[in-house]
């Protein structure tokens, strides 16, 4: 517990009088974090709950909950229906039940932590985080039976707020309302360490069960990896008119492409490309492995990882068809063979080029890419324009281009560390839009737990109503806590946890992009659908038709 | 022809030719208590139990009223009618209803546990059983009243101790006056917003002995506002009423608050799973208790309940009502509180 005594300057949050403050070597300790993250309001608040957490927390524990929140997690040893099938017999209930159960609260974990009976709320588990993750690694190779008494044993132990947090060590995704960018925040006011240098450390490759926490915080502690890519910069949406921005020989503008951003690294004769999502992507395109000969060591480059034919774009859907699958046919190398937009240089001859002006990584990054010509990696052009009209006609002519609008750079800007205001900006084309009406409701998750706000719409064909998306976003609490009072006195029928909905609300759906699919019944798949506003106005006879589009499909979805 | 029919007015006795809790004007109401989604405006008679009476003077105006006490059988047309408590907020009633031979008990809203104030649910013996399913899934679970009051008392020490105010979110009649005892021991000086005060004064008058409490006025000294206790119903949240308490905490106390995802969307401080319907466990029990063979379950999670009690070998189905939204998440005056 010397940690403690070493931090006297550690916030104290206070905590309940009376409640039951978790040791800190606890798994109590770490469901108390989860509790107060996901239900503070404040940031501050959730900061100081972090910083003291990792201002007290056992060391291992402390480095899983690093890992845990920046998306490590450890290999699923159980799956959902096996958990769900414990749970049930534990408890007694039927299965049905148990998935309506399910349905309103919008979450796995919680559900079986609700339902499985607290004999005596002062019970606490009398193991820390970390001997819960080791063991769930351990018994990922054994048998259901040993992995069901393990689960059963632990769910014995637990009260109903580790049970919460131990069932989404299993079930995944801890989503729970915390920023990567906070957690390093909290991480560098613990550490007394720069931001900046935190996140690169935390980013990368790195094993939770090997590295300790000091490792992971410490400025000396400079990667032995190589891995390792920087923090992306990323730009803020432009909402005033982009004369704003004063003179334009000051900005550089490139297409905004519609694919996935990454950064490719070569160090130490290995290449490493990464997705912003801190996922590396070097062996699931295997167009990249011929990079790996033909780049320098040294040199880290930021782009966007996207399909091409003829050093053109293609439509983000085509990309879709590469994602998440190992083995690539022939067909699909060809169809959509993967190429890298280059838009930034971030290192180059071993060396940080992030605090150079944008204009000299540019030149330098022009003068790498145009030598070593390359099929698989490409430069992103930049657009030659002379005043903001100009920028703006030639913006119209993004969707042709298969770009979503523009990224504008000042000329002088360093590469900075995650989504800042000023010097980077983001301006995109209005979306697509059609006018639908509400034909399926179901019950949300999270913030939205029992709430009907997942959406299914449909526009007409003839006298028929024919689905063709769903949206799940785009409305305020209050117009969802509205539709929700419709769905709830208008649903016609009940099909498991979708509720069939008199066709009466009529709602814009904005989206980004369109493409023919046989998976839907409409023949089309739209790209980031969401509700962009409730048409009170229109009626259901006034809605689009399908024909509506097809003719869109037809115009934009090549 | 059954002894109680579903119309769209809400559930009638075409024998004694009167409807229980009906959600449209009518001759003749009975009502289960007075709360505005069961007690409604507009019809030219009303019986209830004596304590819900002065309840809906004061909700409804003058009306013709007629009380009795609790299993005092009066006759309507020959069908004999007694009130038995439901525990839900004072004065609630379950209506039992009993013509040849035949029982039905119409539950209203109820909980099991006793809370001191609202009288103690009384399982009543009927063929045919009524009941609400407000929380009628096995994820709702309450703990008991004083370990929830324990958690209230610490939630309201801790905010004194920094100096700030702690705003209770609960329901102006029922969940407010069962607040009152827990949070009096932890402070002389319970500030209420109007429209609580209007029911504590209401319930002073019928003779109820509640703790004291001040009305939050324009006239309430800044020196009373600072570091106090208050309580409100949700329509004051977020409202620019509660920045006179500033700095405060804000709490509330609804079942709705077991599940972190409703909680989270209220964005407030604290949340306290106190609820003046039954649990799952409740509910079952109650249904237990009453030997009825017939169930039909309302306002809730009818689905699931009705389905549950059918596999257990009850004859059971699900009754749609007006009362309060279907699974209410947000409770505005004509809703049911959670």
């Amino acid at each position: 517990m010397d940690e403690i005594e070493n931090n006297e300057e550690m916030p104290q949050p206070s905590l309940p009088k009376g409640s039951v403050q978790g040791d800190v070597r606890s798994m109590a300790f770490f469901a108390e974090l989860v509790m107060k993250l996901g239900t503070s309001t404040k940031t501050n608040a959730k900061l100081d709950a972090m910083v003291e957490f990792f201002s007290s927390a056992d060391d291992k524990d402390k480095v899983w909950v690093i890992a845990l929140f920046s998306g490590r997690r450890p290999k699923r040893a159980v799956n959902t229906t096996q958990l769900a099938n414990w749970c049930v017999e534990a408890v007694g209930l039927p299965f049905w039940l148990f998935e309506e159960s399910y349905h309103t609260v919008g979450d796995l974990a919680e559900t079986i932590a609700l339902l499985l009976p607290e004999h005596d709320p002062e019970q606490s588990s009398p193991h820390p985080l970390h001997y819960y993750i080791e063991q769930l690694i351990a018994i990922e190779k054994e048998t259901e039976q040993v992995k069901k008494r393990f689960i059963l044993h632990s769910w014995h132990e637990m009260n109903s707020a580790e049970r919460f947090v131990f069932n989404k060590l299993i079930t995944g995704a801890f989503r729970i309302g915390v920023s990567q960018g906070l957690m390093v925040n909290a991480l560098a006011k613990t550490a007394n360490t720069a931001p900046s240098v935190i996140a690169h450390h935390i980013s990368g490759n790195w094993d939770p069960s090997t590295i300790s926490f000091t490792e992971l915080v410490s400025d000396q502690a400079i990667a032995a990896d190589y891995s390792k890519p920087y923090p992306f910069f990323l730009a803020y949406a432009l909402e005033d008119e982009p004369s704003s921005l004063g003179n334009p020989e000051e900005w550089q503008v490139e297409w905004k492409w519609d694919g996935i951003r990454g950064q490719i690294i070569k160090r130490n004769d290995e290449l490493y490309v990464w997705s912003r999502g801190e996922e590396l992507m070097t062996e699931k395109f295997p167009e990249y492995q011929t990079l790996k000969d033909a780049l320098p060591n040294g040199i880290v480059i930021d782009g966007e990882i996207i399909p091409s034919i003829d050093q053109k774009p293609l439509p983000f859907a085509l990309l879709q068809t590469r994602i998440g699958r190992k083995n690539v046919t022939k067909k699909q190398l060809q169809e959509a063979p993967i190429a890298f937009f280059a838009y930034d240089l971030l290192e180059y001859e071993g060396i940080d080029w992030r605090n150079k002006p944008l204009e000299e990584r540019r030149n330098q990054l022009e003068e790498f890419v145009t030598s070593l010509n390359h099929p698989t990696l490409l430069i992103s052009p930049v657009i030659p324009f002379d005043n903001w009209d100009e920028l703006g006609r030639l913006k119209e002519s993004s969707r042709e281009m298969g770009a979503e609008g523009f990224m504008l750079k000042r000329k002088t800007s360093q590469y900075l560390t995650g989504r800042k205001r000023g010097d980077w900006w983001k301006w995109k084309i209005d979306p697509l839009t059609i006018d639908a009406v509400m034909v399926y409701a179901q019950k949300g998750a999270g913030r939205r737990s029992n709430l009907y706000t997942d959406y299914t719409f449909a526009v007409r064909d003839g006298d028929k109503l024919v689905t063709f998306t769903k949206a799940y976003s785009g409305l305020t609490d209050q117009e969802f806590t509205q539709v929700d009072a419709f769905v709830k006195k208008n649903s016609l029928e009940k099909f498991g946890p979708v509720r069939t909905v008199k066709p009466e609300l009529v709602f814009e759906i904005a989206f980004e992009g369109i493409a023919a699919s046989n998976r839907h019944k409409s023949g089309v798949a739209l790209r980031f659908p969401r509700i962009s506003r409730w048409r009170h106005d229109k009626k259901v006879d006034e809605i689009n038709t399908l024909e509506d589009l097809r003719k869109m499909l037809e115009v934009y979805g090549k | 022809m059954p002894l109680i029919e579903f119309s769209n007015c809400g559930f009638y006795c075409r024998e004694g030719d009167f409807y229980i809790d009906p959600w449209r004007p009518v001759e003749r109401a009975l009502i289960t208590h007075a709360h505005s989604d069961h007690a409604r405006w507009g019809s030219k008679y009303y019986l209830c139990h004596h304590d819900t009476k002065p309840l809906l003077q004061q909700r409804l105006g003058n009306n013709q009223y007629e009380s009795i006490g609790w299993n005092a059988p009066v006759y309507i047309n020959g069908v004999r009618i007694t009130l038995h408590p439901a525990g839900h907020i004072i004065g609630s009633a379950q209506i039992r209803v009993e013509s040849g031979g035949e029982v039905w008990v119409i539950s209203g809203d109820y909980k099991i546990e006793n809370d001191g104030l609202s009288g103690a649910f009384e399982p009543v013996q009927c063929h045919t059983f009524v009941t609400e399913s407000t929380f009628g899934l096995p994820i709702y679970h309450w703990k008991p009243q004083a370990q929830i009051f324990s958690d209230i008392q610490s939630w309201i020490s801790k905010n004194q101790a920094e100096g700030k105010s702690s705003i209770l979110i609960a329901y102006s009649l029922g969940k407010a006056q069962r607040l009152l005892p827990c949070i009096a021991e932890v402070t002389d000086n319970i500030l209420v917003h109007g429209a609580i005060y209007n029911i504590h004064e209401a319930l002073i008058n019928a003779g109820w002995n509640l703790p004291t409490v001040q009305k939050v006025s324009s006239e309430t000294p800044k020196s009373l506002l600072k570091g106090s206790v208050v309580i409100a119903p949700s329509s004051a949240e977020g409202s620019p009423w509660m920045k006179k308490f500033a700095p405060y905490e804000i709490g509330i106390c609804s079942g709705w608050m077991q599940v972190r995802g409703a909680f989270r969307r209220k964005n407030a401080d604290a949340g306290f799973s106190l609820s003046d319907h039954a649990d799952w466990k409740g509910l079952l029990e109650a249904v237990k208790g009453t030997g009825a063979e017939r169930v039909y379950a309302t306002h809730g999670f009818q689905f699931a309940f009705s389905r549950y009690l059918r596999e257990q070998g009850f004859e059971a189905g699900e009754v749609r009502t007006e009362f309060g939204n279907e699974e209410t998440t947000t409770p505005d005056h004509t809703a049911s509180p959670p």
